[in-house]
């Protein structure tokens, strides 16, 4: 187990390293300069060249990625172009935010696919189930801009129940959740259907049946422990999904999390935010599956992790 | 509108005849209706890079820039008329080339200590000094030892010295009408330096100045807080308590949140989409305050580029283009252009007709040009709504006379890098990147867009077009510093941009209008919430009604 993680824990550094040289890769060959962006249309070619060497982006790429990745292996993640701070502090500062809205999500995910799930599984073929899984494909394929606005338009502008957009209380917190998490919700309703329907089949629920006892017991106390496990192994990997819906659910509610950083450091080609921004949310995809990897043995014993 | 250069000096020169003191309340401009006390909230999409004078060049962060300090100049509130700020009167050597700014007493930063000339010197070596990356650095370019400071040779300005504590003088190596503008930009402002010494990098996070409020609260990426300065020179101001600035909003969004009664001032304005709603709710549509600004949107040809190379395909696309139907397509929010300067700056010639809508006239001329059967090109445009609805309706403008287009829609920053190449880009819709001044000054529109200075790699001048006798001319204009020549200099001007338009290297489509929304409880005259220079609204005059 120990040797196990060891060597997870390298592949994470490897990969980390990939995906930085690819970032930088990709952002070095923009056709657009960061330069102009920083130095405003009225700057002079004098102007323009200063900033340019002071940032060191008149070196080679080799050169001014070995000096980003010096610094990243001190911890520093470089300062912004544009809003001239640490990137590190404008990541610290926004941070909760995100993991705050990803805890929502993740909250929201298992509490309407669950749910879903189960009721589609037990009234198998009902007009509930039929609706619930249409509904549940609807989920699936809506774009979260989409749902987004909507959300906002029916449950705070035309009912006035939520706030629109914002941060702060619970109530802000409700939609941007939903939103964000109505994608895994979509998919869990639909393997939790799927795998209770397994369980319910199984020799040992027919037995507890047999019995006689109480159907809530056999549901909740037999069949859904069973079925619920599988799932759980599923929430490490959907931090990584979280990760792209971020970027535009935040934009929508005015959420201030990372993933609105991102957005707008792209929009200005603020290289040092994106750089650090596209980090962060690497280390979380690669956490995300290796605890996912992680929980499986304790799921499946069948598992072993080697 | 073209005497402003001297009604303002001479009503300036008679405050300091009159010892300033009898006239003060009017020079404050105090409306008699305000109350003191509230606080509003404002939106803005992006957040706020920096509050860093010396930085700050974004649509958010002007406005507030500029009620945190003050310059040595001003304008007045709701105009383009300058007066003085910081100092309290100036004179201007015979030849135009030395400027003494004798400044105001009693002027106390934030932080308590009070503002003296070596304040306005440190602030503009400061801004100059290329350790600062000021994106303004160049405006600076005509006081005397600013080449010095540029090639690092110097860290301080030799044109500008400290006569007394109250009084500084600046030389320029050149005479420059524009002066007094420069020193009323946002980049000029006087900052305290020991508070930039102590928060170093951060300043822009910390401000200090003399302004009207100062910086509270800040929690990044959420919210902004300013609060009343107690102590601001101009007395009687500002009438709010408080401004929230709440940051990532989406338009669309801060419109639902005004329409509640959360938001006052929506700060990215009336998103495109929601524009006819508005405007046919007469309850919205009475909140809507519409104004003029400083702002041209244009097709840009590349001259370098065959067949624009030919100046009669740039004249004979300058009456292909129905600007009536391109202004249609935006909901009517901007007039129709036939000069590059917009109608509200001096220089802007009434007597021009532009060319005129002609398609028959167009494909004639074409055809003279060897091109009859038309010919292939591209058109770059920013991927924004409404630009490429725009770049559409002008695609079909071309077709119709034979010129077959194709859209190129692209980010910003790649449009402006294509524009900066010299065989990248044949034709530019400037949309969503569009000149709008820095100063109200015909100048402003000329050097960087379409002088020789601005069609350099990297370059804004999209159409580089250099006109080595208009760049004489516009030197030799810019030399008229007296102000009692001011109409002298700004024919001078309508007469460049007469000659730019033979040459036709663009097409001026419109002149976009501004449409800032308030809520029912703001108060203020509307040239304050069209403000030209304080965009969305002027912080320092507003007020709301809804105080005891």
């Amino acid at each position: 187990m120990a040797a196990y993680l060891v060597r997870r824990l390298l592949q994470t550094a490897l990969i980390l390293l990939g995906v930085s040289v690819i970032t930088f890769a990709l952002l070095y060959l923009l056709p657009a300069d960061p330069v102009r962006q920083i130095a405003g249309r009225s700057a002079t070619p004098e102007t323009v060249e200063n900033i340019r060497r002071q940032l060191g982006l008149d070196q080679p790429f080799i050169v001014q990625y070995w000096r980003y990745l010096s610094g990243l292996l001190q911890g520093d993640l470089g300062r912004s172009y544009l809003q001239r701070s640490e990137v590190s502090t404008l990541i610290a500062a926004r941070l909760p935010a995100s993991l705050l809205l990803m805890v929502g999500a993740i909250g929201c995910e298992l509490l309407l696919g669950l749910t879903m799930g189960i009721v589609a599984a037990v009234r198998r073929g009902s007009v509930a189930d039929q609706t619930m899984m249409i509904a549940s494909f609807v989920g699936v394929s809506a774009p979260q801009f989409v749902v987004g606005l909507l959300l906002l338009y029916f449950f705070s502008v035309r009912l006035g129940w939520f706030p629109i957009g914002g941060y702060g209380t619970w109530k802000h917190m409700v939609l941007p959740s939903v939103a964000l998490g109505i994608l895994g919700a979509g998919w869990y309703s639909r393997m939790m259907r799927s795998s209770m329907i397994d369980v319910l089949r199984q020799d040992y629920v027919r037995t507890a049946r047999a019995k006689g006892l109480a159907r809530g017991t056999i549901l909740f106390r037999h069949a859904l422990p069973n079925a619920v496990l599988p799932i759980i192994a599923m929430i490490g990997i959907d931090i990584g999904l979280f990760m792209s819906g971020i970027v535009v659910i935040e934009s929508v509610f005015g959420w201030p999390g990372i993933g609105q950083l991102a957005w707008q450091a792209i929009q200005r080609i603020d290289i040092p935010i994106i750089m650090g921004v596209t980090l962060v949310s690497a280390c979380a995809i690669v956490i995300g599956n290796l605890l996912a990897d992680l929980v499986t043995p304790f799921i499946d014993p069948r598992i072993r992790l080697r | 509108m073209k005497n402003w250069l001297r009604t303002t000096v001479s009503a300036s020169a008679l405050a300091v005849l009159m010892a300033g003191a009898p006239a003060l309340a009017q020079e404050e401009m105090l409306d008699p209706a305000a109350k003191q006390g509230g606080s509003i909230v404002i939106t803005y999409k992006d957040d706020v890079a920096t509050l860093d004078p010396a930085i700050g060049y974004d649509w958010q962060n002007w406005s507030m820039i500029k009620s945190i300090f003050d310059g040595l100049m001003d304008y007045k509130p709701g105009t383009t008329e300058l007066r003085p700020g910081l100092a309290e009167s100036y004179e201007i050597s015979e030849e135009g080339q030395t400027f003494t700014f004798k400044l105001r007493s009693g002027v106390k930063f934030h932080n308590g200590r009070e503002m003296t000339a070596d304040d306005v010197k440190y602030s503009l070596d400061r801004v100059t000094n290329p350790k600062t990356q000021s994106p303004g650095a160049g405006f600076f370019g005509s006081i005397k030892g600013f080449d010095e400071i540029t090639a690092g040779s110097t860290e301080t300005l030799s044109g500008v010295t400290v006569v007394d504590p109250m009084t500084v003088k600046i030389e320029l190596s050149r005479p420059d009408a524009t002066f007094l503008h420069v020193m009323a930009l946002n980049f000029a402002s006087v900052v305290p330096q020991e508070a930039v010494a102590e928060a170093g990098a951060d300043f822009g996070k910390k401000p200090v100045g003399t302004g009207a409020f100062k910086l509270g609260e800040w929690t990044i990426g959420q919210r902004l807080v300013f609060a009343r300065n107690e102590d601001y020179w101009r007395k009687g101001l500002p009438y709010l308590d408080q401004i929230t600035f709440e940051v990532g909003q989406e338009p669309i969004v801060a419109l639902l949140r005004l329409q509640k009664g959360e938001v006052d001032v929506p700060g990215d304005g009336i998103p495109p989409a929601k524009f006819q709603e508005v405007m046919a709710d007469p309850e919205q549509k009475a909140r809507v305050v519409e104004g003029g600004q400083l702002h041209t949107g244009y097709i840009t040809m590349n001259v370098e580029m065959a067949p624009f190379d030919k100046k009669e395909v740039r004249q004979a696309v300058n009456m292909a283009i129905n600007k009536d139907r391109v202004v249609q397509i935006i909901n009517n929010r901007a007039i129709p252009a036939n000069q590059p300067l917009p109608p509200s700056m001096p220089g802007y010639d009434n007597a021009y007709e532009g060319y005129a809508y002609d398609p028959e006239k167009a494909k004639a001329m074409l055809a003279e040009a060897g091109l009859a059967d038309g010919f292939e090109t591209e058109l770059f445009v920013m991927n924004t709504d409404p630009n490429p609805r725009i770049a559409q309706a002008i695609q079909q403008d071309l077709s119709a006379v034979g010129i077959k287009a194709s859209i190129q829609s692209l980010a910003q920053a790649n449009v402006i890098a294509a524009g900066g190449e010299k065989d990248q880009a044949p034709m530019i819709w400037s949309g969503g990147m569009a000149w709008i001044a820095d100063f109200p000054d015909p100048s402003n529109f000329y050097g960087p867009i379409l002088g020789c200075a601005g069609a350099v790699e990297g370059g804004w001048n999209w159409s580089w077009y250099c006109n080595e006798d208009l760049d004489k001319m516009a030197t030799e204009a810019d030399s008229v510093t007296d102000p009692a020549k001011a109409d002298e200099r700004s024919k001078m001007w309508s007469e460049i941009y007469g000659k730019i338009m033979e040459d036709a290297p663009w097409v001026p489509v419109f002149n976009e209008q501004r449409f800032t929304m308030k809520s029912p409880r703001m108060g203020g005259a509307d040239a304050l919430y069209v403000d030209p220079v304080s965009i969305p609204v002027n912080y320092d005059y507003v007020f709301v009604t809804d105080v005891q």
